[in-house]
């Protein structure tokens, strides 16, 4: 009996120990390329922290408040550059919300099969369009379409607002807020679009069984994946905040901080793209690296929260579905 | 073999095509002419011709795939929202048919609870029994307190949930559930309630509630019931019809189904031999 025993367990060494070298070192080196991911960001963080000293030593949190940019003067505050990016990317998502929802019903509730999947395409197509091209694009097509139309009407119609008023440059945050919105379309879309594919068939058929329009089981639909929806938003975030190119060609990249869309700003990446070069004096360089921080901090956030938010809502779905 | 079936229904039922208005409304809550239901290639419904009397429980039975659902779902237009689905013949609500009249019309006078319990759920108990109201258009609340309160007390969850009406309809138990479901249903004033196996995700208790209710609800209501569980069909029916791969077998009061079957088919599905 016990010798029965003891022959198994051998038997069962054995029969593993001929795989076990190759799984060992599979496994191993699988588990260091993943690792070498967090490495990766531990020590980007390190470095920008370490680097940043200096101006994190200089000017401590007034650095987050301060709005004064002058490197003649050593005087570096990122206010402006930190409101830029916020304002840009929150104008992006305001404008890319509706459409984004649209182009996700259209593709998952209206669009009959055949079509679905070339629009789909196209839809994620914009994605993979260089942002310099859509920066080249917006300068020479966008801006002077905004200088000459949108602006004037805009002030024209909604001018009591402040955010309306000015002088029509045409370069400025609302143009930003316009390239970044196309810019973030794709992904909002088309995560939109799987998280309405998603809605379990019981869900819709439930509201159509009840004599509800289209639209209204639409409703029905959409307040079933609305933190899906959210975390879609966020991921677009993401992106717009990150955005250098397109937004540095069209923005103005003025550190002010103004009440109206039509004057030029400035934000957090473009700032590090338009003067890294010209960062002649440690502070200045310093001050720059902790712009880079503050970016990634905020980016890092704003994906951790959006990722949370997509599997809770997955998981959600799972469930109902095994119900 | 089917004009023989139909001809046999029809003395059965003891209703004459071309009878007079009044009787064949009184006698013919639904009536099927012909159906036949497809999936992309798939001919699900083979010619379903039946008659389904107000205030009566039409039980259907039949093996798996036999197109039981299928023909439920026609009667309230929700067999076409299946992409690639395709359907003919008429099935008519009081006379007119349902083919021609708006679908949406249709489904607020034909109301169906599914299989798997389905309430809303971003939405409160009081919101899910509310929902096909608002969609109707009923905004006020004293209307709407009232039709909620009146729904869930037909649907026997009143007293289970009245002092819980603002928590999520998931956090009720299966059964809870799926009454709110029949409330759901119910609060939109239905003639008729259509029921695809509604207590095969419930347990044994929760499935007695819902007969009950089933046998309360024949006095307002046409109830038509797809059922796996020929012991809950027998229970609560008044009529039975038998289903076999896409056909009507065999259609007549629950109590002859169930003792004496004329069709073979029928006898064997009865007793065990298949299905």
């Amino acid at each position: 009996m016990l010798s029965h025993v003891i022959n198994e367990s051998q038997l069962a060494k054995a029969s593993t120990g001929g795989r076990n070298v190759g799984d060992l070192v599979f496994k191993n080196l699988a588990m260091f390329f993943a690792a070498m991911i967090l490495v990766l960001i531990i020590v980007m963080v390190v470095e920008m922290w370490n680097s940043s000293a200096l101006s994190r030593e200089k000017f401590g949190l007034s650095f987050l408040t301060q709005s004064i940019w002058d490197p003649v003067q050593e005087e570096y505050g990122a206010l402006p550059f930190i409101y830029g990016t916020l304002v840009s990317s929150a104008l992006a998502l305001i404008i890319a919300l509706p459409l984004s929802l649209g182009i996700a019903i259209f593709l998952s509730e209206i669009t009959p099969p055949w079509l679905e999947r070339p629009l789909s395409f196209f839809v994620e197509l914009l994605a993979g369009i260089p942002s310099i091209v859509y920066g080249i694009w917006g300068f020479f097509v966008l801006v002077p379409w905004i200088r000459s139309d949108a602006e004037p009407l805009l002030s024209s119609s909604l001018g009591f607002i402040p955010l309306f008023r000015g002088a029509p440059y045409g370069i400025g945050m609302l143009a930003a807020g316009m390239i970044l919105s196309i810019m973030v379309l794709p992904i909002v879309s088309s995560i939109s679009r799987d998280v309405l594919k998603a809605v379990p068939r019981a869900q819709k058929e439930a509201a159509l069984a009840l004599g509800s329009t289209r639209w209204e089981a639409t409703k029905i639909a959409l307040s079933y994946s609305r933190s899906g929806i959210i975390g879609a938003l966020i991921l677009g975030l993401g992106r717009a905040l990150g955005e250098t190119m397109a937004v540095t060609m069209v923005i103005g990249n003025r550190p002010t901080i103004s009440a109206s869309l039509f004057e030029p700003g400035y934000t957090m990446a473009s700032v590090l793209a338009n003067e890294f070069t010209e960062a002649t004096t440690q502070t200045y360089l310093s001050a720059l690296i902790e712009i880079a921080l503050v970016l990634f901090v905020i980016t890092i956030i704003v994906n951790s929260f959006a990722r949370l938010l997509v599997w809770s809502v997955t998981k959600h779905g799972d469930a109902a579905s095994r119900q | 073999m089917t004009e023989e079936l139909m001809t046999e229904v029809r003395q059965k039922t003891e209703v004459v095509d071309g009878s007079s208005d009044e009787h064949s409304q009184k006698s013919a809550k639904i009536e099927a002419e012909n159906v036949h239901a497809y999936f992309g290639p798939v001919h699900a419904l083979q010619g379903i011709s039946l008659k389904i009397h107000a205030n009566s429980v039409v039980a259907i039975i039949g093996p798996s795939g036999c197109g039981k659902s299928t023909f439920l779902r026609s009667i309230n237009r929700m067999h076409e929202v299946i992409p690639g689905s395709r359907i003919t013949g008429k099935i008519l609500l009081d006379g007119a048919d349902v083919y021609s009249m708006d679908a949406v019309f249709v489904r607020r006078q034909i109301g169906m609870v599914f299989q798997k319990p389905n309430p809303f759920p971003t939405m409160s108990i009081y919101d899910n029994v509310a929902a096909g109201l608002k969609m109707n258009g009923v905004r006020n609340r004293k209307t709407l307190d009232e039709i909620v309160e009146q729904s869930l007390q037909k649907a026997a969850l009143w007293g289970e949930v009245k002092d819980s009406l603002s928590k999520s309809g998931v956090s009720l138990s299966g059964g809870q559930q799926q009454r709110l479901c029949i409330a759901r249903a119910l609060a939109v004033n239905p003639e008729v309630l259509l029921m695809d196996e509604p207590a095969s995700a419930l347990d044994p208790i929760s499935t007695a509630k819902i007969e009950e209710l089933i046998y309360e609800l024949k006095k307002s209501y046409t109830i038509v019931i797809v059922t796996h569980n020929m012991q809950q069909a027998a229970r609560v029916s008044d009529e039975t019809a038998f289903f076999y791969i896409g056909e009507l077998i065999e259609f007549d009061e629950t109590k002859k189904i169930f003792t004496a079957p004329t069709k073979k088919q029928t006898e064997d599905y009865i007793t065990g031999r298949f299905g």
